[in-house]
């Protein structure tokens, strides 16, 4: 659920940035031809310093990117974006005051720094800039969400494919004027229930596949002529002369009853919300309405939350590349080049699985490793990359193959494809086994010979969202009978569900749904239930 | 070139309705965190923010969510020191829950602070006040402007006109604007001259000269104006707070063995209240308790709500500490006096006797305002109803009601009964306002 990109360091709180000693003014460029001296900036500071920084990707990283807003926010405005997930307009939902109150919190005790920045995939892409920071992270701040998450933002296949940039704004405005009327017309109460279950399903709120467009009506004419031409060919009299089998006749109807109506609902769907909108018996029109802006903004998100290390990854390689590029041209100053690299090793500062400050792994340390050893295997590969890496080893064209990377993957597939045996030794990576039942870890791989596929394979298997999110789906529902919602859940490696929460979301799912629910835990594997619980023995 | 915009100067609070309505979710919880440090707290620290923990209840965002303590998992983690295939590590805990290393604390689990106006907001709710009373107790105070110096920016009413013509002259001084009777010398001389008929070259040059003076005399008038908006000054104001004077707030409380915990708890709310208002009113409010069963001593908060003690029922003494106290530490022409008064109503009927007089001969004459409730059973309130039957206290207080208007009593079973005893002294509120 990140739109932001918090790029706050680990140990520093974000407004406390050293401020380097220089007092020369804003606005005013230096003789030795730097873009800004000094700390304070001003919005032809920023400007100028955007051109330049826009004018070096694009001549030497080849980005490509939407045109850019900058807005300059304060503190407070930026708690205010954080808990309506990162966007600068939202409908008013009670959870987001409480995410408000917990980032508050965080901030005022200083245990979490704010972000210096926050962007948003739309189009013109906006950025949000703190009004604290020093210049130098001003510049630092533009080349990585500006231009690096901008270009991702533009060009990787899954937003060009599940977003609308220019059209998020508009859409938002519309479901916050939406829900704001409903509220006024049905009241809070009401609107709140269905925002609640609805949020409670966000989760299962997604389209992960595209599916085939839906014939026109000539093409399915054409459809049944061919079908019934094709049984005309294949006529054969003799089957007339069969015996029909012994009672299996019922059966079989009843199958092909439940077959036939598992098909026109278009059953097994794995998105509940859409679902739900679609065939719930007791919404209204604006319910479904609201249903239907919640599923839309899940969505929306959706790609961000599976190129999590990619999108970091790509905007702090980026503005690593391009402040290097700016301070080897002479147009930043060593002073403001160290504070840069100072609030760079915050961010990407990793800490090893036993260390206090240990809290998973960090997307910025892991992208930019990741991209900058393609980099290097690209330009000087070890006889190890040309084995594991033929193809993009020594092609000495590290742009193309990373823009290329960039277009292309999501975090799974890129670790799949990229993570080197070189970045496994260097950070170190293994395998710890967890099974409920034992009472102890294994460790089941590290980095050597044997370990390097199973490293890969575990850690991009661990940023698969599809895969490591429970896999919920509605398999049937007898709309003439008890119009009971059937749906199963699949066990992957005998991980259930957590009762508590799984009790609550399903009368969330009946309060859509209007009827009794159900879900029935099916192993993956051997395809047997192993335990279904209903809403009925739920009680309120 | 990007496009920028300053989002700085924007409404502040925009999640301000957001967190309203999380507010009035978690509203049950959060009046029973009041109502307990009510219970704990001081009277004095009421009406101030207050940290509440996150309520679990009703506020949860559940979804489905893989139980941690069951089936098989793999952890990829980095920074592997010496471990070998095959090795095993303990689990953190008591061998049994699989947490993964690092986990994070959980959102639901934290504090957050009401602000003093979310506070009173759920202390009012069930004393069933009027809103006016409520907007009045939670109104900080009454502020008067007072005129304290000049600004150079203010609206057009407070132009302070002999400041900004001072200015002006210095101005047009400073910077030599020629004055009217420059420009008229210089007109009369040219007209003398013209109207001279001789032609001499000498005296063509001379008018030259002189209309060429005009002229730049006449040029340098427009460009320094007269008055320039950097002369104008304004009377600037200060809100000032209103002086208030003292008060002291008197709470009497029988603390025999009969007063229990919910009787003590009506008690506690009806001080409370009577203190949120003297707060309001005035700038220094002291508490004093005086405690008693048949015989009376002032203590402190702590000993007031929580130390119970055996012993009969002599409400005069309480009274006549009250008075001690008055005539030692509170001299009624410098502090507003205030009684409030809680007791289950039992006494000796003698005693009775001598309270109406204690009342009557000196205290009543002391006070602003002397609050008696009763604190009965829920079923009692129905026997009693608007009887005056009673306690023996009740019967005598009956009395002191009739003579002095500005004695209130009440039985009370509930919170809702406490603000009608408050009544009075609320709605008279606008006439003190006025003569302070």
């Amino acid at each position: 659920m990140a739109n932001q990109t918090i790029k706050s360091g680990q140990t520093s709180k974000s407004g406390q940035t050293s401020k380097s000693g220089q007092t020369g003014k804003p606005g005013q460029t230096s003789k030795s031809g730097l873009l800004f001296s000094g700390s304070d900036w001003d919005f032809k500071t920023l400007s100028r310093a955007y051109e330049a920084i826009e004018a070096i990707a694009i001549e030497e990283l080849h980005l490509d990117i939407y045109p850019v807003q900058m807005e300059i926010i304060s503190s407070q405005q930026m708690l205010d974006a954080y808990s309506s997930v990162g966007m600068p307009l939202m409908y008013r939902h009670w959870s987001f005051g409480k995410h408000f109150l917990y980032q508050e919190l965080l901030y005022r005790k200083g245990g979490r720094g704010l972000a210096y920045e926050l962007v948003i995939n739309s189009n013109p892409c906006i950025v949000y800039l703190m009004e604290e920071n020093t210049m130098a992270l001003q510049a630092l701040v533009t080349a990585h969400a500006a231009l690096g998450h901008n270009h991702f933002f533009k060009n990787n296949h899954l937003f060009r494919q599940w977003t609308d940039a220019s059209a998020i704004l508009s859409y938002l405005d519309f479901a916050k004027g939406y829900i704001a009327r409903c509220e006024e017309r049905h009241g809070v109460a009401a609107v709140e229930a269905i925002l609640d279950a609805a949020h409670a399903l966000m989760e299962q709120g997604v389209f992960r596949y595209r599916r085939p467009p839906k014939l026109s009506s000539e093409r399915q004419r054409v459809g049944v002529r061919e079908r019934l031409e094709y049984e005309e060919r294949s006529y054969n009299d003799l089957w007339r002369t069969l015996p029909p089998s012994k009672g299996g006749d019922n059966v079989g109807e009843k199958n092909s009853d439940i077959a036939e109506r598992k098909k026109t609902l278009k059953l097994p769907e794995e998105n509940l919300l859409y679902f739900l909108e679609k065939n719930s018996l007791v919404l209204e029109p604006w319910q479904r309405e609201i249903v239907r802006i919640v599923r839309v903004v899940a969505q929306y998100f959706y790609p961000q939350r599976q190129t999590q290390v990619m999108n970091e990854g790509c905007a702090t390689f980026v503005h690593y590349t391009l402040m290097n590029m700016l301070f080897d041209r002479g147009l930043i100053s060593e002073g403001a080049m160290l504070e840069i690299l100072r609030n760079h090793s915050n961010v990407i500062f990793q800490p090893g699985f036993d260390d206090p400050r240990f809290s998973g792994i960090n997307p910025y340390a892991l992208g930019l490793d990741m991209m900058q050893d393609i980099q290097r295997i690209a330009t000087e590969p070890t006889a190890e990359d040309r084995d594991w890496f033929p193809d993009i080893a020594g092609n000495g064209d590290w742009r193309e193959t990373l823009l290329d990377a960039w277009a292309n993957h999501r975090d799974e597939s890129f670790i799949r494809q990229y993570l080197s045996p070189a970045l496994m030794r260097k950070w170190r990576f293994f395998v710890l086994a967890d099974a409920a039942s034992e009472p102890h870890y294994e460790v089941a791989s590290i980095h050597n010979e044997r370990g390097y596929e199973k490293i890969r394979a575990g850690l991009a298997q661990s940023y698969d969202i599809g895969a490591s999110r429970p896999d919920i789906q509605v398999v049937d529902v007898d709309l003439l009978g008890d119009r009971q919602l059937r749906l199963e859940h699949k066990v992957k490696n005998g991980i259930m569900l957590e009762e508590a929460s799984r009790d609550a979301t399903l009368r969330h799912i009946r309060t859509l749904w209007g009827y009794e629910v159900s879900l029935a835990a099916i192993d993956a594997q051997t395809g047997g239930t192993l335990n279904e619980r209903s809403t009925s023995q739920i009680g309120e | 070139m990007p496009i920028f915009v300053d989002r700085r100067l924007n409404p502040k609070d925009k999640s301000l309705g957001n967190r309203q309505r999380f507010l009035k979710r978690a509203r049950e919880e959060l009046k029973r965190s009041i109502r307990d440090r009510i219970r704990t707290g001081k009277i004095a620290d009421v009406d101030s923010e207050h940290a509440v923990s996150m309520p679990a209840r009703g506020t949860a965002e559940p979804s489905f969510s893989d139980a941690k303590d069951s089936g098989r998992r793999q952890h990829i983690l980095p920074g592997n020191k010496h471990f070998a295939p095959g090795d095993r590590v303990p689990k953190p805990g008591q061998g049994g829950g699989g947490s993964s290393p690092g986990k994070t604390v959980s959102e639901d689990d934290f504090r957050f602070v009401l602000s003093r106006e979310e506070v009173l907001d759920l202390f009012f709710e069930d004393l069933e006040l009027p809103d006016m009373v409520k907007l009045n107790l939670k109104e900080i105070l009454s502020f008067k402007p007072r005129r304290a110096g000049f600004a150079a920016t203010g609206s057009p009413t407070n132009i302070n006109v002999g400041r900004t013509m001072r200015n002006s002259h210095g101005r047009r001084i400073a910077l030599r604007r020629p004055k009217q009777e420059e420009l008229d010398a210089i007109a009369e001389q040219l007209a003398i001259l013209e109207a001279e008929p001789q032609s001499a070259a000498p005296a063509r040059q001379r008018i030259a000269a002189l209309r060429e003076e005009l002229e730049r005399l006449e040029r340098r008038r427009k460009r320094i104006a007269y008055v320039d908006p950097v002369d104008i000054r304004f009377n600037r104001f200060d809100a000032q707070p209103v002086p208030n004077a003292n008060a002291v707030m008197f709470c009497l409380m029988d603390v025999s063995g009969s007063m229990g915990e919910r009787e003590k708890d009506l008690a506690k709310r009806f001080f409370v209240l009577l203190h949120l208002f003297l707060k309001r009113r005035y700038d220094r409010t002291e508490i004093v308790f005086i405690r008693h069963t048949h015989e009376a001593q002032e203590v402190d908060e702590e000993t007031f709500f929580y130390n119970t003690q055996s012993g009969g029922t002599v409400v005069s003494t309480a009274l006549e500490e009250m008075h001690r106290i008055i005539a030692q530490r509170y001299p009624s022409n410098e502090w507003n006096i205030y009684a409030a008064q809680a007791s289950d109503g039992d006494n000796f009927v003698t005693d009775s006797e001598r309270c109406i007089g204690l009342m009557d001969g000196q205290i009543m004459r002391l006070c602003q305002y002397f609050a008696y409730v009763e604190i009965i059973d829920e079923r009692e309130s129905h026997i009693f109803g608007t009887t005056d039957n009673g306690t023996s206290l009740w019967r005598a207080y009956s009395v002191v009601n009739q003579r002095w208007p500005n004695f209130q009593m009440s039985r009370i079973a509930n919170a809702a009964d406490i603000y009608p005893v408050f009544r009075q002294l609320f709605a008279r509120q606008p006439v003190l306002q006025k003569s302070a």
